[in-house]
């Protein structure tokens, strides 16, 4: 939480309050209420049909809210249509205009404005510096590659001097490598201008690393809005553990303050949630099952190499779903019958 | 494949190998000649009857089993040429052509783009409607409308002759653009909205420059139409107005095949030209650019 504080100043930003829509008789989203401090990124997460793209185009003024309103640095702009609202977008496809050039693109929204041509000029040659594409500016955008098109839909986006950033999917077109290269170039050129984001993404490796905060989207509503450590340490519902990172799922009981049954097991647990008395799922990251030692009787079906760590596939007497323990590369391989416990496990209630 | 074929006998039968070398020149030889065959007779019926057409503007007489004519001459073209009529149609098929497409675009056009950006009732009905004009033969549909025209005073009239004409260019004038426009990806309009441009603006500076090339043709296709349109004109526009190809109908009819082919090479030169002058917006790559875009 301490970082994202810092990141922003208080008041201003983006407000949405109660935002609802649905389209064709389903919701869509549904009394969603969410604030984006002034310079904060945050990133809306979730599965496909989840209504991160529709909350994120009734911001940007393409899709009119049913219900709610949207602020932006206390102003409402719900009403407003996606000309007269200071928000800029950059789209999944990138949607540059094929028939205009690089600069051509960049400088549309500064003509319109009707702003002095060195102005224009100036304003977009500084836009094409920020993400490093000056060398470009009389292309067209299709000579150039995916992630230039890219940079050049931030530089259209930015040129405006929005007073929040919209970003719809920003990287689901580019190959891993160049992935994780423009994203952290998005990341870094948003902290540099200070400018309040959202971004939409189904990809939660894209979301932990360059979030302030995440929005974990369900089914047209938040289910969890918190920092990416947080999100990691502490998801509070199953399906943000089991959307955020690896979770092994375990339905069981609590039998005793420091231990858990799961099976015909009973696994000791050095942390246990407080949540869950009574039969429910528990939630157990791979590095929290720890091997050695004492522990419940488990079998080793096999072992992965990852990589910076080995994944070690287990058995537990009973349980039909493998679980899956991370285990550092230096530490000796192990097979047969070993000995397992938690370090620590999320408890849920089951039937959710 | 061939080279695979010849890859496997070598590694079975090495002996075999120049026996199937030679069967794959062979089989190489005969497909090319069939592709020559081909496209011999394709060109025979594309460039043919146009070939034969340009001859016979220039014959005097050609007989059965010949393949050239017997005789040249250019009597038939200062025939045409001399005639008096001839300045007058040609001035007045100048006039209708361009008046036409241009009526006919400020009608079709926001059909067209209403039929590719939105969705309203009958809008399928409306779309196949529009191929019914070309569905009948024409004559029928002019005769009967010629009725309705008497009583509305049009028999005769330049807005007549307008009317019967841009009933052949509403098909193509709605459906190609209507294509074009719905080519147009509509994030490209969002993001002209999204940088501050009104909706009118977003047409002009980006669905329009975006759809152009369709439009294009459409209109040329138009112009053709117009141009080229002779039963309406001639029953509607007669004896007022007489275009180039009402008057080419008369001559059929009163003077030797050469007349009649001595208009038909004048009456292409138009299409010609126009096509030669779009040809490079119509097919130069920013169409192709636009669809590379994702």
């Amino acid at each position: 939480m301490s970082e994202s504080s810092t990141a922003a100043t208080p008041g201003g930003g983006l407000v949405l309050r109660g935002l609802g829509k649905t389209l064709g008789g389903r919701s869509i989203v549904d009394g969603l209420d969410l604030t984006v401090a002034k310079g904060e990124l945050v990133c809306l997460l979730g599965p496909s049909g989840c209504g991160k793209t529709t909350t994120l185009r009734m911001v940007a003024g393409f899709v009119e809210p049913d219900q709610g309103e949207i602020l932006i640095d206390g102003r409402p702009v719900t009403t407003l249509p996606p000309e007269r609202r200071p928000t800029a977008m950059v789209f999944q496809n990138y949607a540059l205009w094929p028939h205009m050039t690089v600069f051509g693109n960049v400088a549309f929204g500064l003509k319109l404005r009707k702003l002095p041509k060195n102005e224009v000029r100036d304003r977009v040659g500084a836009a094409l510096e920020l993400v490093g594409l000056s060398h470009h500016i009389d292309s067209r955008p299709a000579h150039i590659s995916g992630g230039e098109q890219q940079r050049v839909a931030l530089a259209r986006a930015l040129v405006l001097e929005p007073q929040v950033l919209l970003l719809d999917e920003p990287l689901s077109n580019l190959d891993a490598k160049l992935r994780v290269r423009v994203r952290d170039e998005i990341r870094e050129i948003q902290q540099r201008i200070g400018i309040t984001t959202v971004l939409v993404t189904h990809d939660q490796d894209e979301a932990l690393s360059v979030a302030d905060r995440i929005a974990v989207m369900n089914s047209g509503r938040i289910e969890q809005l918190d920092t990416p450590s947080g999100l990691y340490d502490e998801p509070r519902t199953r399906f943000v553990a089991g959307f955020v990172g690896t979770m092994n799922f375990l339905p069981g009981s609590a039998a005793s303050d420091t231990s858990v049954r799961i099976g015909n097991v009973t696994v000791p647990c050095d942390q246990l949630p407080v949540s869950v008395d009574g039969p429910g799922v528990f939630g157990v990251r791979p590095e929290n099952v720890v091997i050695g030692g004492v522990g419940a009787a488990a079998r080793v079906v096999r072992e992965v190499p990852r990589g910076h760590f080995r994944e070690v596939i287990l058995a537990l007497d009973g349980v039909e779903d493998p679980l899956r323990s991370y285990v550092p590369v230096g530490v000796p391989p192990v097979s047969g019958e070993v000995r397992v416990r938690f370090s620590r496990a999320h408890g849920y209630p089951s039937g959710v | 494949m061939s080279a695979l074929d010849t890859a496997d006998v070598r590694t079975t039968a090495p002996a075999a190998a120049p026996t199937s070398q030679r069967t794959n020149i062979l089989a190489g030889l005969a497909r090319r000649a069939g592709l020559a065959a081909f496209l011999t007779i394709f060109a025979l019926f594309v460039v043919g009857p146009l070939v034969w057409l340009a001859l016979r503007a220039f014959s005097g007489t050609w007989q059965y089993p010949h393949l050239l004519p017997d005789t040249w001459t250019l009597k038939w073209w200062t025939q045409v040429l001399d005639s008096a009529d001839l300045g007058s149609s040609i001035r007045l098929s100048l006039v209708f052509a361009p008046v036409v497409t241009i009526v006919s675009a400020i009608i079709c056009l926001p059909a067209a783009y209403a039929f590719a950006r939105y969705e309203f009732p009958g809008r399928r009905f409306l779309l196949v409607a529009l191929f019914a004009t070309n569905a009948f033969p024409k004559i029928g549909l002019f005769l009967s409308m010629a009725g309705v025209f008497y009583s509305l005073r049009l028999m005769g009239t330049f807005m007549g002759v307008v009317i019967v004409q841009l009933l052949g260019t509403l098909v193509f004038m709605t459906w190609l653009p209507a294509a074009a426009f719905s080519a147009v990806p509509r994030s490209l309009e969002e993001a002209a909205r999204d940088a501050g441009a009104r909706p009118w603006r977003v047409f002009a500076r980006v669905t329009f420059p975006l759809a152009a090339p369709g439009i294009l043709v459409a209109m040329i296709l138009s112009f053709l139409a117009s141009f080229d349109e002779a039963q309406g004109t001639f029953l509607v526009g007669a004896p007022n107005y007489v275009t180039m190809p009402s008057t080419m109908y008369e001559l059929v009819v009163n003077y030797p095949g050469q007349v009649a082919a001595v208009f038909s090479v004048l009456l292409a030169i138009p299409s010609v030209l126009l096509i030669a002058l779009v040809r490079k917006h119509v097919m130069s790559g920013r169409l192709a650019e636009g669809f590379q875009l994702r």
